[in-house]
């Protein structure tokens, strides 16, 4: 195999900057930040795996299905969150969430 | 170059596309679209790195469970989402600089981790007589159950808390409360009034 680990480091590297920059320019916009945080979260999960192929130790994968449950479980409430809060307001626009203010 | 190398370059270039097109859409429903891409083209790239349970969950969580939650989610809410894009162009100078300086640092360290740490040179684990599920399974049930258990308790309490975010009573539905009506008697249930001929009773 020709492809090395620096390759699939620099990917998921370049996966996890589109995320974050991602959050910057949709920061408006939750729905799309909730997809940036999964995208950011795939890519932790291939430099997991990456090193656990490299490493020859299973325990990459393991962890990166931890990660992965913990994903589902944050898209679940993120969303719920998000649906409750549209019921509330009428919008989802979240420059406007201060309605727990003091 | 051989074909697991032509593959890496497929799957790399087509999901770092799928993930900028995420964060570019215009409409959300695109973007949610491109994200499922970008998980498959993920998947993909497990299965070159011979971790197939991993690649397959990916597909059954994410384009299956995840996916299609945050598609319902963008379809049902009323929203415009033209007003909520309009910072986009606002904060894309500082998002760039942030993000390019990001990726140079991780690509730096990434460079020095593959090429003098303890995974340097090393070959990729090869296609064994124990399959990559039997390994998994050897090493969750044993050394990590307790980890295992919590996920589960993660899971659990995530479903209890979107439900319960979720679950509203509409005022002014009837619902059938069984308490109450096993609780009726006779006394509660039941009135004996005398009908005075030609007037009727009273509600």
């Amino acid at each position: 195999m020709s492809v090395g680990l620096p390759a699939y480091l620099a990917v998921a590297a370049a996966l996890f900057t589109i995320g974050v920059l991602g959050i910057f320019v949709n920061r408006r916009n939750i729905i799309v930040v909730l997809m940036s945080i999964e995208l950011i979260l795939l890519a932790v999960n291939i430099n997991l795996v990456a090193f656990s192929a490299y490493l020859h130790d299973v325990t990459g994968q393991i962890f990166a299905m931890f990660v992965l449950t913990v994903a589902a479980a944050e898209a679940a409430v993120g969303l719920a969150i998000l649906v409750t809060f549209f019921r509330n307001r009428g919008d989802i626009a979240v420059d406007h969430a201060n309605m727990m203010k003091g | 170059m051989d074909l697991s190398a032509i593959a890496f370059d497929i799957l790399a270039a087509v999901m770092l596309f799928a993930g900028a097109a995420v964060i570019t859409a215009r409409n959300p429903v695109h973007s949610v679209l491109f994200l499922i891409l970008a998980f498959f083209s993920g998947a993909g790239l497990f299965v070159l790195l011979s971790a197939e349970f991993l690649a397959m969950l990916l597909i059954v969580v994410y384009v299956g469970a995840v996916a299609v939650l945050f598609l319902f989610v963008v379809m049902m809410l009323d929203v415009d989402f033209v007003s909520l894009r309009s910072g986009f162009a606002q904060y894309l100078p500082i998002g760039m600089l942030i993000a390019g300086l990001l990726l140079v640092e991780m690509i730096f360290v990434s460079g020095a981790v593959a090429n003098s740490g303890a995974a340097a040179h090393a070959k990729p684990i090869a296609a064994n007589a124990v399959s990559n599920i039997e390994q998994i399974g050897r090493v969750l049930y044993t050394d990590y159950v307790y980890l295992f258990q919590a996920a589960g308790l993660v899971l659990l309490v995530a479903m209890i808390g979107a439900i319960t975010l979720t679950l509203r009573h509409k005022p002014g539905v009837k619902r059938q409360n069984i308490a109450d009506q096993t609780a009726r008697t006779k006394k509660t249930g039941m009135a004996i009034i005398k009908v005075v001929t030609g007037k009727g009773i009273e509600e």
